[in-house]
């Protein structure tokens, strides 16, 4: 479970700079496409973006898990969950850092 | 649906009313289950005299004794020591020993048996499942050394010491606490506010060395962190014991706030 909380506060806070950073321009502007791949071609701007996208899959399949593992027992059942979870997660940073590296490397 | 008669105070055997305040009469509806025989719960009424200080005990104790015998409820103290009388009253977890009819503000009373436990029969509930989470946390002192030595006779404690888990040990094992828990409706293997609650009292305890392998226990997947904070548990608890409270306290252990 600390797991669960370490993750939700260092998210927040990631999440707080990325929103910081979006402040610097219009709102409109920063979903301009040039302007969205400006920041996958900044390393540390892409670097944060990773690490948040591993918190926020850490985080939430594992609530995911807690909440489905409340819902119901037995050694099959939560067995299933755990891996369940676990290769949902590592799927979606998967997918996610496929998306980050592709752009970072203008392969968009 | 079974509905009884008073019966004639000749055919009384015991009578709680005393002749100075005159009885007024009650529905009593009380749960009737047995696994064995029954698919659902159904509900038996019986017309009751109370007087103001009769308990909800002294009344299902009236309807065993004068109108039917075969309804099982679990009692003994009689003076909210023992834990054994707990069951739903008008639907709030309570000992029926320690609630007053004149209380409840209602001329229907029912009683059921205490929701996240096994029934037995009728009013009746298994608390296997509750000893055995209240054994799991070595309810009891773990030192290496006795206090009963040549030089010193007891562990010495200040007030301040003693306060800070003194009220979970006024616990009494009735599962009001455990009944009224919402996480222990979903999750049977949650050890609930009960087990919680007395890992607490002997981790705050200064004279215990044992914090590590409770704090261990109740660090699992059904332990500690499956507590939603409903707050239901001290709510219900006849004995003035805040598991809830217990249970953020013993948190705060886990994550390192507290020694």
């Amino acid at each position: 479970m600390k797991i669960h909380y370490g993750t939700a506060l260092a998210a927040v806070a990631l999440v707080a700079v990325h929103i910081l950073f979006r402040m610097t321009q219009k709102f409109g502007d920063s979903l301009q496409y040039q302007n969205v791949i400006a920041n996958y071609h900044f390393l540390p701007y892409a670097l944060m973006l990773e690490v948040v996208l591993i918190l926020l899959s850490v985080h939430g399949f594992n609530g995911l898990r807690v909440i489905l593992l409340e819902l119901k027992q037995g050694v099959a059942y939560e067995r299933a969950i755990n891996y369940g979870s676990i290769a949902a997660m590592v799927a979606l940073v998967a997918y996610g850092s496929r998306t980050i590296l592709m752009a970072g490397m203008g392969m968009s | 649906m079974e509905v009884v008669a008073v019966p004639k105070a000749s055919e009384e055997t015991i009578s709680a009313p005393t002749p100075e305040t005159k009885p007024t009469t009650i529905t009593l509806r009380i749960s009737r289950f047995n696994p064995s025989n029954d698919a659902t719960p159904t509900f038996a009424e019986f017309k009751i005299p109370v007087q103001k200080w009769t308990t909800v005990l002294e009344a299902i104790l009236y309807v065993k004794q004068n109108l039917d015998h075969s309804i099982a409820v679990r009692y003994s103290c009689r003076q909210a020591s023992c834990g054994s009388c707990g069951m739903k009253i008008n639907g709030k977890p309570s000992l029926a020993c320690y609630t007053k009819i004149s209380e409840l503000g209602s001329n229907m009373v029912t009683v059921e048996p205490m929701n996240n436990f096994p029934i037995i029969r009728d009013l009746a509930v298994d608390f296997k499942q509750l000893f055995s989470d209240h054994k799991k946390m070595k309810p009891f002192i773990i030192r290496d050394d006795s206090e009963v030595t040549p030089e010193s006779k007891e562990f010495i404690q200040t007030p301040e010491d003693l306060e800070k888990f003194l009220q979970f040990s006024y616990c009494i094992k009735c599962g009001l606490c455990n009944s009224a828990c919402p996480t222990m409706a979903t999750d049977e293997s949650f050890i609930g506010p009960q087990g919680l609650a007395q890992a607490y009292r002997y981790v705050a305890d200064n004279r215990d060395q044992g914090k590590k392998d409770r704090l261990k226990i109740v660090d699992q997947a059904h332990g500690i962190w499956r507590c939603h904070f409903a707050g239901s548990c001290s709510h219900v608890c006849p004995k003035g014991v805040d598991p809830a409270m217990a249970i953020q306290l013993l948190r705060g252990y886990l994550m390192g706030f507290r020694k």
